[in-house]
Parts: structure tokens; C-alpha cells; sequence
């Protein structure tokens, strides 16, 4: 009676165990931890396919705030990290997690705010247009996740010279959420918000937004690659990762990333540094 | 805003991609609640049948578990299933395995809590004639689920919808990985934060029509299969 | 086996009561029963019958007395077979209630089919057996009741009322049955509150008023010369209170 229930149910999970072995088994694949920007702005739908043509490793990007991603390369369950915050970058590196940082490319931070600039700081440079806005209590939306995004925003506030964290009030909005759930969120409440370019241009919610600062060189953002250290987890693929990170940083990978637009815009900069440090 | 293509274009064109998704999430869903039905249903009888001190707390801790929240369950197991955690050495974290495991774990507490009712109410009947007939506590058990399997279908699909319906945990342990570990309630989360929230949408109401599917057709079986055996 | 060199009978109940808290379900009640002619239980609403029945298969355990079958106290039900006034049916099928019985009561597998099909034919449902039980008419209920306690081949059947709530053409299909059986050997122990069915089946009776055995004779001498005054009045039609 019961029999054929248990018999198809371990049929079922022998199926399941035999449709995930190829994928344990299979050597030719690493997994990356990254940031949602690069999955979210849909570099990676662009790059990924190129990179696996080329050499037939399969890479497995974990999409997450830059300090998530650093945290769960450092527990091991990643292969390579792909972040852009470079004081957490080192610190990785300088603690034993990583083997070495290698830059890859950059874009830019904008700041996005309603049409209507209700704080009026369309065009300003971004430390003056984030005063203004403290100043008058504008909505704004902060990451507030850790990301590298987030910390970005965090070191333009200390150039500000304002404490945000004593200064921050209903105004400043902390979602703890990733670069797309802010956008979303700042598109419903017509707030400001910090974001790198890539994802805003791919953004599809925007509502009112527009970008009103630009261009400031306070605004750059660099992004790094560390293979994570094989001597403090045995389980990482060195070879595949080291691979993935030298074709980026290899003249095809530097084309390939300069190669992905949207609409005509180029999303992301290629400024591959071959010593690494 | 032109090129993105809505969710019944990518159905009518067979995307591959979203049927790749769609298996994905009904492979995962699916076997977890078979999983957790061999599991939960004995575990709910031997709760309705065997007398115990405490029973009550373990009663009301089941029916409370019912309410796990996802996206701890999630957290727990990766912890688990990290290559830091106890389990690490398996490697199973960011696998469909780790996702089935993490809804097997979330759904076992439905399915034994909804067994454990039913069993309970077709014992009060049975108990006299199993007694009388010195059927032992494992025939209790068998027959008592196999005797009550028509409305054990819905406790079946009320642990498969939760399964289903979740995307806290499988995000967590199966990290969202695009043609791997994607299901379609981590791709609606994934879309939404894009903001292609059309997109999004039109998955959601896909996998509402899945799921609606499904339990038609379990009902459709109870229904006709009950009319074949049962009165 | 050794199940089959183990005899139910005599059963013995020595001094036996049944109390649930303040209240005496059975009292002090000592009998004992022997193979031969079915022993009809025999009382007002209330007496205890069901309670004895139930002690008689086992299924309550005595607060004080000693109960044995056999000269064996454990109460594994060996041979032994109860149908209950309303039976549960199985969600199964007919034949699958009766084969459930039979697998049991320890038939090999292989035996199963040939023992259903001739159990179904004694009761009178060999054309049900494909039907779900649990669709069949009160009388075919009892009656596979009946087909399912008779697959564990008793040495004695106890029957609670089997045909309290049956019309007359039921009622006697049932008492065929149980007639049948008590022919072919089977020690028969049946409450009833039909005097005709006791005239009609009763071998010998046993009286009971509030929990306690207050008469026991054999079934001409029970309706023709009570010894007690509550059977006399029971007898007459008047409530023994």
C-alpha cells in the first residue's frame, strides 16, 4: 500500500541526487560572490556567456551587498569575490581571507532624485547637494546594507563633515535592501538616492527620477576581484577562480566589459592594474 | 523599456530560461514536499497515537512550527550547510539539494501538524477495531494513513503551496544563482529589485496558475479516486 | 503454531468489577463460559452488557477480580472476536475489509483471497466485494462485520447488539449468520434486548441489572420460570429500575 508512495519518493530524490551530481562532480565550475550592481545592471548575463565560451568554466554568481559577500567568501562558500568597496577589499586581503586584490574596472556613482529637485540641488557638486539636502530634511533613501554602495555613501556624508548617524531623522530613510529595492523605493517616494551608474541605466521603475549629480570625482567607483585564500579553505577552486580573475584582467575580458550598453551607454570602465596587490 | 519582453511573450516564445525556472521550482517544491510528506506523516500519527508525558507541549510546538518563518529556516541551514558549518564538507550550500533540504525542513512541521488532526479524528473511530483485532503500532500507523489518504492530499498540498510559495529560504541557500539555482519566486524578488516590475508580475501570476494547476489536479485525483475505493 | 494449541475457553471471570471513578460499571461479577449453545446477555438499557462484552474481548482491563480464557490472563486476543453495535467500516473496499481481518488474524498472503471470497459468500455479500465499505446498508455493514471477526477463525464471537438497528429482513440475515456460526463450533456470547431473538438464538441466558449478573438459566427455563423478581418483571414488560 504505502510501498509505492515511498518508491516514488525515492525515486524522486534519486533524481534529484543524480540531477545536482554533474553540477558537484563537474570541476568546471566557481562560484563568485557579488554585488547586486553587477548582476542587477545584467553584466554578467552580458559577460559570463563570453568567459565559459572561451574556457568552459561555469561561474555561479551569489548576488549580494558587497559585506555580505566578503562575509560569505570569508566562511568559504565562495570561490572568488567581485565587490567594489576598497578599505573592506584590503582589510580581506590584509586578515588572510584573500590571496590578492586585482582592480578590474569602474563606473561612477549618481545622485537620483525627483524632476521637481524640491532641495534644489540639481548640478551641484555631490558634497554641497548632500548639505543641502541634510539642510532641508529632503527624503532620502539610504542602502543601509553594508554594500559597497552604502559605504560609499557613508564616506560622502564624513566629507560633508555631517555625523549622519546623529544627524539622520525621518528624512533619512535606511531599507537595508539592495541597489534595486532602494531605486524602487526612492521611484514610490520621490526621495533622493545614492546609485552606481550600471543599475540605474538598466533600471526599468524610474518614475519621476532623473539624475542631478554627476560627474564629481568624489562619485567614482572602482571595482576589485580577490581570489579567496585556498589555505584557509581547502574547498576553493584556485585554478578555475585564478582563471576567471586573469581572463578579466586580460586585454578579451577589459573588451568584453567595455563592450556591454545599454541603450548606447557604456556601464562600466575597464582600468585592469596586472601587479595586483 | 521596449526590449524587455513580458512574461506571456517569454511563455508563447517557449523561453528557455523560464522554463528552465519553472522545472527548477517544481523540481525543488515538488520533491520537498515528498520529502516531508514520508517524513511528516509518520511523525504526525505517531503524535496522534502514542500517549505520552508532555505530548500536549509537542502538540502545540507542531502546530506552532507551522508558522516558521522562511527566510529563518534559510539562515539556519546555511549556517548548516556553510563550508564553516558542520555540514560544510558536503558542499551542498547554493545546490538545488540545500534548497530542497531548507523547504523540507520548512514544510515537515505543516504536513505532520495537519496528519496528526486527521489521524487523530479517524482513530477515535478505529481505535476499538484495531484494538480488537490486535493490530500492533506500526499496522496502527499504516493503516491509519493509508485509510485517511484523501485527506491527507490536503495536507500534502498545504505543505507543496507553502513550498512553493516561499522565496526567504531558497534565496539564502541557494543563492539565486541564474540557470542553476533561479526558482520563480527568487526571480520575481530579482525582477522587482531590477524594476521590471512587469515582469515580475506576469512570473507571479504564472506561478499562481502553476500552482492553481496542481491543485486541481490533486483534487481531481482525491475526487476520483475516492469515488472508486471510498463512500 | 502455538496460537493454534491455545484455547480461549473456559472463559473465567472470578469476582470481576469495573469502576470509572465513584461509578460501578460492572459488579462483582463471576462467570464463567463453555463451549456449546450462544450464552445470551440479557437486560435493561444501562445493565452493563457492552462493559462485559468489552471485558469479556479484553479490551478493559478489570479495576479488581481476575479474568482468564483458557487459563491464560494475558489479553492478547487470540481467537477471539468482537462485533461492536455500530462496527467501523474501513475506508476500504468489501473484500479488503475482510482480507484486513484475515491478514491479522495471521492468514498468509497467499490463502487471502480464497478465505475472502468464501467468508463474503457465508454473510451473504460475495456480490459487494468490490463495493466501499463504507456505502453499504446498516444490515451488510454488520454482516461484514461479521464476515471480519469470523476471518480471525474465533473460538468465540461476542456480538453488542448486532441487530439494534436493523428492520426484520436484516435481522434475520444477521442471525443466520450468527446461527451458522455457533453450528460450525464457535462459541457465540451476544447481548440483546429482543426477547424473541433470545428465544430464537439462546442456548442459555444471563441476566443483568446494574452492572451485576443477577440471573443465569438455560433459555426455557429463564423465560418460563425466572428465579429473581427483576427477571419477572423484565420478562412482563415493566421497567426494572
Amino acid at each position: 500500500m504505502g510501498s509505492r508512495l515511498v518508491s516514488f519518493t525515492f525515486a524522486v530524490l534519486f533524481g534529484i541526487i543524480a540531477g545536482s551530481m554533474p553540477t558537484l562532480a563537474e570541476e568546471r565550475s566557481i562560484v563568485v560572490a557579488s554585488t547586486t550592481s553587477t548582476q542587477d545592471s545584467g553584466l554578467f548575463g552580458y559577460l559570463l556567456p563570453i568567459f565559459k565560451a572561451r574556457t568552459g568554466i561555469e561561474v555561479k554568481v551569489i548576488a549580494q551587498g558587497t559585506g555580505q559577500a566578503l562575509d560569505t567568501a570569508r566562511r568559504g562558500d565562495a570561490d572568488v569575490v567581485f565587490v567594489h568597496a576598497r578599505p573592506q577589499e584590503e582589510k580581506f586581503v590584509a586578515e588572510g581571507f584573500g590571496v590578492k586584490r586585482f582592480d578590474v574596472m569602474y563606473n561612477d556613482f549618481v545622485l537620483i532624485g525627483p524632476k521637481s529637485d524640491p532641495a534644489g540641488i540639481k548640478g551641484r557638486d555631490i558634497v554641497t547637494a548632500l548639505r543641502t539636502i541634510e539642510a532641508k530634511a529632503a527624503p532620502f533613501v539610504s542602502r543601509g546594507d553594508r554594500s559597497g554602495t552604502h559605504a560609499a555613501e557613508l564616506a560622502l556624508w564624513r566629507q560633508t563633515g555631517i555625523d549622519i548617524a546623529s544627524a539622520k531623522g525621518p528624512w533619512y530613510r535606511e531599507i537595508g535592501q539592495g541597489m534595486g529595492a532602494a531605486l524602487n523605493t526612492a521611484s514610490a517616494m520621490n526621495a533622493y538616492v545614492l546609485s552606481d551608474r550600471g543599475t540605474w541605466i538598466s533600471f526599468r521603475n524610474r518614475g519621476d527620477l532623473v539624475i542631478l549629480v554627476e560627474g564629481d570625482k568624489h562619485l567614482f567607483n572602482q571595482y576589485g576581484i580577490i581570489l579567496v585564500n585556498p589555505e584557509k579553505h581547502p574547498s576553493v577552486k584556485k585554478e578555475l577562480g585564478q582563471a576567471f580573475i586573469d581572463w578579466l584582467i586580460s586585454p578579451e575580458g577589459q573588451t568584453g566589459i567595455a563592450g556591454y550598453r545599454i541603450d548606447g551607454q557604456q556601464l562600466f570602465f575597464p582600468n585592469a592594474d596586472k601587479r595586483g596587490r | 523599456m521596449s526590449d524587455q519582453p513580458t512574461a506571456w511573450q517569454l511563455i508563447i516564445t517557449g523561453d528557455p530560461a523560464l522554463f528552465e525556472i519553472v522545472c527548477l521550482s517544481l523540481l525543488v517544491s515538488l520533491s520537498a514536499a515528498a520529502l516531508a510528506a514520508v517524513i511528516g506523516m509518520p511523525l504526525g500519527a505517531l503524535a496522534a497515537l502514542v500517549r505520552f508525558p508532555g505530548r500536549a507541549v509537542v502538540v502545540v510546538l507542531l502546530n506552532a512550527m507551522m508558522g516558521l518563518p522562511p527566510v529563518v529556516v534559510g539562515l539556519a541551514l546555511y549556517l548548516l550547510l556553510s563550508r564553516s558549518g558542520p555540514l560544510g564538507e558536503f558542499g551542498i550550500l547554493f545546490t538545488p539539494a540545500a534548497m530542497v533540504f531548507a523547504q523540507t525542513v520548512l514544510i515537515v512541521p505543516i504536513i505532520a501538524a495537519l496528519t496528526r488532526q486527521t489521524v487523530e479524528d479517524l482513530w477515535i473511530e478505529y481505535r476499538d477495531e484495531l484494538t480488537a483485532m490486535d493490530v500492533g503500532p506500526l499496522g496502527r500507523i499504516t493503516t491509519l494513513l493509508w485509510d485517511a489518504r484523501f485527506s491527507l492530499v490536503t495536507a500534502w498540498l498545504a505543505g507543496f503551496g507553502r513550498a512553493a510559495a516561499e522565496v526567504g529560504a531558497v534565496m539564502i541557500v541557494g543563492g539565486n544563482i541564474d540557470g542553476f539555482t533561479r526558482t520563480m519566486t527568487t526571480a520575481i524578488a530579482l525582477e522587482t529589485s531590477k524594476g521590471n516590475l512587469p515582469l515580475a508580475m506576469g512570473l507571479g501570476s504564472i506561478l499562481i496558475v502553476i500552482v492553481l494547476l496542481i491543485n486541481a489536479a490533486a483534487w481531481g485525483t482525491r475526487l476520483w479516486s475516492e469515488r472508486q475505493v471510498s463512500g | 503454531m502455538m496460537r493454534a494449541l491455545m484455547s480461549n475457553l473456559p472463559l473465567l471471570l472470578d469476582d470481576v468489577s469495573v469502576r470509572a471513578g465513584a461509578t460501578t460499571i460492572l459488579d462483582r461479577i463471576t462467570l464463567t463460559i463453555t463451549p456449546g449453545a450462544p450464552t445470551l446477555i440479557v437486560g435493561p438499557n444501562g445493565a452493563g452488557k457492552s462493559s462485559l462484552l468489552r471485558l469479556c474481548m479484553g479490551l478493559v482491563a478489570p479495576t479488581s477480580g481476575r479474568i482468564s480464557w483458557g487459563g491464560r490472563t494475558d489479553h492478547a486476543p487470540v481467537r477471539r472476536a468482537i462485533v461492536f453495535q455500530r462496527p467501523a467500516m474501513l475506508r476500504r473496499s468489501v473484500a479488503a475489509n475482510v482480507a484486513y481481518g484475515l491478514a491479522q488474524a495471521g492468514t498468509l498472503r497467499g490463502e487471502r483471497a480464497q478465505r475472502v471470497a468464501f467468508l463474503l459468500e457465508r454473510v451473504g455479500l460475495a456480490e459487494l466485494g468490490d463495493r466501499p465499505a463504507r456505502r453499504l446498508s446498516g444490515g451488510e455493514q454488520q454482516r461484514l462485520a461479521l464476515a471480519r471477526a469470523l476471518a480471525r477463525d474465533p473460538e468465540i464471537l461476542l456480538l453488542d447488539e448486532p441487530t439494534a438497528n436493523l428492520d426484520p429482513a436484516a435481522t434475520r440475515s444477521v442471525e443466520d449468520v450468527v446461527r451458522m456460526a455457533a453450528q460450525s463450533g464457535v462459541k457465540v456470547v451476544m447481548a440483546s434486548h429482543d426477547l424473541g431473538q433470545v428465544r430464537r438464538l439462546a442456548g442459555e441466558v444471563v441476566f443483568m441489572v446494574r452492572g451485576a449478573v443477577c440471573e443465569r438459566a438455560a433459555v426455557g427455563d429463564f423465560f418460563d420460570r425466572p428465579s429473581t423478581s427483576e427477571a419477572a418483571t423484565f420478562l412482563r414488560g415493566d421497567l426494572v429500575i
